[in-house]
């Protein structure tokens, strides 16, 4: 239902009409092997775990979710109020799949999951975001996490 | 999410990412995207289906076998209907005790319906084995006090739990929201009632949308620029306006 006809009239005009951002040419890193690699996922969906920080109007800072991170810690708190929840609230997994990537890991198709995992809150504009995602490309190094899953909501 | 991957491959890391309005993928151009057609919250398909759900993320990171980009793809593979869009052979979610309603202000009213909701909402914790109501630190009938006094002429004044009044009032909804979603999920249909049905139910019978519609209403002509703006977009969805008869494309004035 993310097709661009599912929506009504004023949906599709507010996704027509949406400013983006606009870069001068696409960066590409030649991926190491998935299966020697190790993984991180960046959501969007402005996730934090219990007693963290919720996220504000323009946050365009990060939480931290570890990999052992349980369903029962999550929280929510994105600004925007035009997308489901339910699914979400039922299983994380279908906006955050640390389980699914955790599976990947033990059947060898993915080397390893990231220490850690993150979330920004997606409606902040993304020219906001580029200062905190070169502070999170430092944290990332250090965690020697190869390739990233970017999830949005 | 775009501008992301494109700041994140920048700094040396390969990345794929979801993408779920394709349009807005085709004028960023990232590295790696998979568009999935699937509704807006559920970019891996299908809460609790664990085998749709990887291959959704074996779509994904396939592509980093493509050795030269931007690369766009589509996810072809629907995700099955997540229930009936409308009411047709199910009972409402939850039925309310409208008998005393007359007397009632919005306040009371809500507060009522977050009692009856209250059993529905334990039996769903205990099943779910979690909650994402809390962000507010607040029990909730007290959220849903603090969304009413801002339909007052003394809206909140104090910071309350290191949340400013503007940034409680944000929580709140979100709060209420969660609370009613999850306790109808905790009804005998429990996971089976679709997102649009429970938002039908929730948009279209509970007192807690007439709370938050007035809210939107306070909000929009404030002056307060964060204000204005929760009202535009953080208290009723765009996808329930034309239920209320809103057009209000504030987009187009920014």
């Amino acid at each position: 239902m993310a097709r661009l006809s599912d929506f009504d009239e004023i949906g599709r005009d507010y996704y027509e009409s949406m400013p983006m951002p606009e870069f001068s040419y696409t960066p590409w890193v030649v991926a190491k092997p998935i299966a020697k690699a190790r993984v991180a996922i960046i959501s969007t969906a402005g996730l934090q775990r219990q007693g963290d920080r919720p996220f504000s109007v323009n946050s365009a800072d990060y939480r931290i979710l570890p990999n052992d991170t349980s369903s029962a810690e999550l929280e929510m708190s994105h600004i925007s109020i035009n997308f489901d929840r339910s699914g979400f609230q039922q299983d994380h997994n279908v906006a955050l799949p640390i389980d699914r990537l955790n599976e990947f890991v033990a059947a060898g198709k993915i080397g390893s999951a990231a220490a850690f995992h993150y979330s920004f809150m997606g409606a902040t504009h993304p020219d906001k975001l580029e200062y905190a995602a070169n502070q999170l490309a430092g944290v990332l190094k250090q965690d020697h996490v190869d390739l990233v899953l970017l999830v949005p909501i | 999410m775009g501008g992301l991957s494109h700041y994140l491959e920048r700094a040396g890391f390969a990345t794929a990412g979801i993408s779920l309005i394709r349009l807005h993928s085709e004028k960023i151009r990232p590295p790696r995207a998979l568009w999935v057609p699937f509704e807006l919250g559920r970019p891996l398909g299908v809460p609790h289906d664990a085998a749709f759900q990887s291959r959704v993320l074996q779509k994904l990171i396939d592509l980093f076998d493509i050795p030269e980009g931007p690369v766009l793809v589509d996810y072809t593979e629907d995700a099955p209907d997540s229930g009936p869009s409308d009411m047709t052979g199910l009972a409402c979610p939850v039925q309310f005790d409208v008998s005393n309603i007359e007397s009632e202000t919005l306040e009371m009213a809500v507060v009522r319906e977050i009692g009856e909701l209250l059993p529905w909402y334990d039996l769903a914790c205990k099943r779910r084995k979690r909650t994402t109501v809390g962000v507010t630190g607040l029990e909730i009938e007290e959220a849903a006090r603090t969304l009413a006094k801002w339909l007052t002429s003394s809206p909140p004044m104090d910071v309350v739990n290191d949340h400013t009044p503007v940034a409680m009032l944000k929580l709140a909804v979100e709060d209420l929201r969660a609370f009613y979603f999850e306790a109808a999920a905790g009804q005998p249909q429990g996971d089976t009632i679709g997102s649009r049905q429970l938002a039908d139910w929730f948009w279209g019978e509970t007192s807690a949308a007439k709370l938050l519609l007035a809210l939107r209403a306070r909000l929009i002509p404030d002056e307060d620029p964060a204000l204005k703006m929760l009202g535009h977009n953080s208290v009723v969805p765009r996808e329930q306006w034309t239920r209320f008869g809103i057009d209000d494309r504030w987009w187009h004035e920014r």
